[in-house]
């Protein structure tokens, strides 16, 4: 797609929560429109970003790193609140809205921008097996491969990221 | 010649950058995208998008917390 000498980027995804689908769909994009060839190998919890319906959610358990902007301050939740019922639902659709509000792309919109900037996909084989996803749950587009499929390509990446 | 106006205005990374692609591909060698865009990251990625594209950063200014890259494609 873009010659021969273009740069290569590859990416590992490895995390499926809305907040950690971001960082390999938005360096993906980039790089694509920077006339970079990518590739991205799905595994893991990674794998559900492949899937048809995306029903993606964040949680704010063992994540004291999340400030969520609340009221001019920051909101850190302890571990004790997070735990109880319906906190993660109430963070994602914080979060859903901050999104909205700042602009920032959906993680829907950002995989059609990958697929439409001919990013290769690779979804685990071995993921769909040991969690039970038949092909006919992804979306078109991806192939299946195993760990060799992504070392041939990473050995010919400028860049490989683990994600 | 036919110079191109995008509105990114109100988006946020890495939407800028995307739709910059997106509307140079249409565009022929030689022809100028101007960007309006409103946030601040997009100085430093624009100057380093068109570094590693290869197309030209005619100029860029900022009035009022607006953003204005003048891009021209080059290949």
């Amino acid at each position: 797609m873009n010659g021969e000498n273009a740069k290569s980027m590859s990416i590992i995804v490895t995390k499926g929560s809305l907040d950690w689908a971001y960082p390999p769909f938005i360096l993906a994009t980039t790089a694509a429109a920077m006339g970079l060839d990518v590739t991205m190998f799905f595994t893991f919890y990674g794998l559900t970003l492949l899937k048809k319906d995306l029903n993606l959610s964040i949680s704010t358990l063992g994540n004291p790193a999340m400030a969520m902007p609340m009221m001019g301050a920051h909101m850190i939740m302890p571990n004790l609140i997070s735990a109880l019922p319906g906190v993660d639902a109430m963070a994602t659709s914080m979060m859903k809205n901050l999104i909205k509000k700042k602009g920032v792309a959906s993680i829907e919109d950002l995989r059609t921008a990958a697929i439409e900037s001919d990013i290769h996909m690779i979804a685990c084989q071995m993921t769909m097996d040991l969690f039970e996803f038949k092909q006919s749950d992804l979306i078109d587009g991806p192939i299946l491969g195993g760990a060799a499929t992504y070392i041939e390509t990473a050995t010919k990446c400028d860049i490989n990221l683990f994600i | 010649m036919a110079d191109q106006l995008l509105d990114a205005k109100g988006l946020n990374c890495p939407l800028p950058i995307l739709r910059t692609k997106k509307a140079l591909k249409d565009m022929a060698i030689g022809d100028v995208l101007t960007v309006q865009a409103t946030d601040p990251g997009a100085v430093k990625d624009f100057e380093a998008f068109c570094r590693t594209t290869g197309n030209e950063l005619v100029d860029s200014s900022n009035a009022n917390g607006e953003y204005h890259f003048r891009i021209r494609r080059k290949q």
